[in-house]
């Protein structure tokens, strides 16, 4: 009994710190794919020195970031100009603790027990809560560093750090209630299995999707409202007077939330770990290879499929940061208080009412 | 009882209160003494955010993710935000004059005089462990008693949020010519 508790313990075990490397490895490629990604859009080549097609680029940018002078200007606060970068790396990787990866891995501990392991991380009942608590307290890392740099520019993109982030949370909040409304659980995994086989969200959220996606986009920093950093108007942002790995933690942390958020779309409204078909393929592989195994390939699958996904929406955070301009703050504010928080209600309300009077309907007509 | 043997009979759960509650007061008082308002109010963060752990210790889940998203994220924020702009950073000397100093403890004192008063008359109700619910904080509960047992108070709350926020509207509303930037 105690060996088996500790299997359970182990897959656990290793499949977090799987999720862990994993993120932690396709922010480190993100870089990477930006920058292809941005020589595609413009017709150049990207990196191609470091490495067969410039592979090895990130690994030579992060050694670069280590040798880098660590500079701390004279002026600064210091320990909180420590503290903003560490900030904004732990909120970035704490989100992706309760993101549902996959189905379940089955392990089979002793003859007729059979262990069923979420891949996930923690399944708690306010997970969607918690995603949204901790993106909420990204804005510090951002705020502490800019404040703590004793420079005016870094001081600007702090608070328009701040007031963009606490903006969008309304209206991003607002598009999660019409989700919650339709499944009634703030569980991840629960809306994840509700959207079982191609039964996927969007096709009735399509108005709180476009409302989710802006937002996130918003909440990450990334263009078109990367007003904090805007380089045209203030040199950097928060990180004017960062250097070294300082730096690259503001950068890379804009990567690992890129990829938290797309995973979170991805979950959210486009089925997560589901795809059509997933029954029949699941069925095969069981036939094929026995329940266990069958049901493990199953799982692997569906979280290629997951992969798949939240990569493409990596891609495009990327397609879309090379093709549209940086709105201005003005056009900003009034985007979020006097567009997307309004369409938000009105997704609400009418989300309400058709749960209310049209799925009653649909129901009836099709029996 | 000695302090090694009571250190070992800890349980996991006691083990996380005690650390998390000397945190907490830690927090608490570094709020009242650093002398930057900028550390203050990370330091005050830090004590929602130890809060919401003994929420999580109560398992009270809602209440924990509750409490980070509003306090920690949301009004913090804008204390964070207010803070920076008024440039707090050279001591206000004018304000810390004795006769400010010795009222403020007098009020200070006073309150906690009360608060100890209040928490020695009060009478904790007894419960029976095996008969309590551990699922009383979870989403689920409390929302079939805010929406069945407390439904008026709940919607009163609602307007008067409402009312709080145009009323804030109204305030900041620009006038007609009127430029702020």
């Amino acid at each position: 009994m105690a060996f088996s508790i500790d299997a359970a313990f182990i897959i656990k075990a290793i499949i977090i710190l799987l999720i862990f490397a994993i993120t932690l490895l396709i922010a480190t490629y993100s870089t990477y794919a930006e920058r292809k990604v941005a020589a595609f859009i413009q017709d150049r080549i990207g990196p191609n020195r470091a490495g067969p097609f410039g592979l090895l680029q990130p690994i030579a940018d992060a050694v670069k970031m280590f040798f880098k002078e660590d500079f701390i200007p004279s002026h600064a606060s210091k320990w909180l100009f420590i503290l903003g970068p560490c900030l904004s790396m732990l909120t970035a990787l704490m989100t992706s603790a309760v993101i549902p990866f996959g189905d379940s891995i089955k392990y089979e501990a002793a003859p007729g027990k059979v262990w069923d392991v979420a891949v996930q991380a923690i399944d708690v009942n306010i997970g969607i809560l918690y995603v949204f608590g901790v993106v909420s307290l990204g804005v510090y890392g951002i705020m502490v560093g800019g404040w703590a740099s004793n420079n005016k520019f870094s001081l600007l993109g702090a608070i328009r750090a701040a007031s963009q982030n606490i903006s969008y949370e309304i209206s991003m909040g607002l598009a999660i209630v019409a989700i919650l409304m339709m499944t009634g659980s703030l569980s991840i995994r629960h809306i994840v299995e509700q959207q079982h086989g191609g039964n996927w969200n969007i096709f009735y959220q399509p108005l709180g999707f476009v409302i989710f996606i802006t937002c996130a986009f918003a909440e990450c920093n990334r263009t078109p409202f990367d007003l904090p950093e805007c380089e045209t108007e203030l040199i950097g942002g928060y990180h004017t007077e960062y250097s070294s790995m300082k730096l690259g933690f503001y950068l890379f942390a804009e990567y690992i939330n890129m990829f938290v958020s797309s995973a979170m779309i991805a979950s959210l409204y486009f089925g997560g770990y589901n795809y059509p078909g997933m029954d029949w393929v699941q069925a095969k592989l069981i036939a094929a290879t026995g329940e266990i195994t069958g049901h493990n390939l199953a799982t692997l699958v569906g979280t290629l499929a997951f992969f798949g996904k939240s990569l493409f929406f990596v891609f495009f955070y990327m397609w879309v940061r090379w093709t549209l301009p940086r709105f201005r703050y003005d056009q900003l504010m009034n985007l979020g208080w006097k567009g997307l928080i309004p369409l938000a209600i009105v997704n609400v309300i009418l989300t309400g009412g058709a749960i209310l009077y049209l799925k009653p309907l649909v129901v009836s007509l099709l029996k | 009882m000695d302090f090694s043997t009571f250190i070992n009979n800890l349980t996991p759960a006691a083990i996380f209160f005690y650390v998390l509650s000397f945190l907490t007061i830690l927090c608490g008082l570094m709020v009242v003494l650093a002398r930057n308002p900028i550390h203050s109010v990370l330091f005050l963060i830090g004590t929602f955010f130890c809060l919401s752990g003994h929420y999580v210790l109560l398992n009270a889940q809602f209440l924990a993710a509750v409490n980070i998203i509003v306090y920690a994220g949301a009004i913090m924020v804008l204390f964070l935000f207010v803070i920076m702009f008024l440039n707090l950073r050279q001591e206000d000397e004018e304000s810390k004059t004795n006769l400010v100093k010795i009222a403020a403890t007098i009020v200070g004192g006073t309150l906690g005089v009360i608060m100890v008063g209040v928490l020695r008359k009060s009478q904790f109700g007894s419960y029976n462990p095996y008969e309590f619910d551990s699922q009383v904080g979870m989403v689920e509960s409390l929302g079939n008693v805010l929406y069945n047992d407390y439904l008026l108070p709940f919607e009163l709350a609602s307007v008067l949020f409402l009312i709080a926020m145009v009323g804030a509207v109204m305030l900041g509303r620009r006038e007609a010519g009127d430029r702020h930037f």
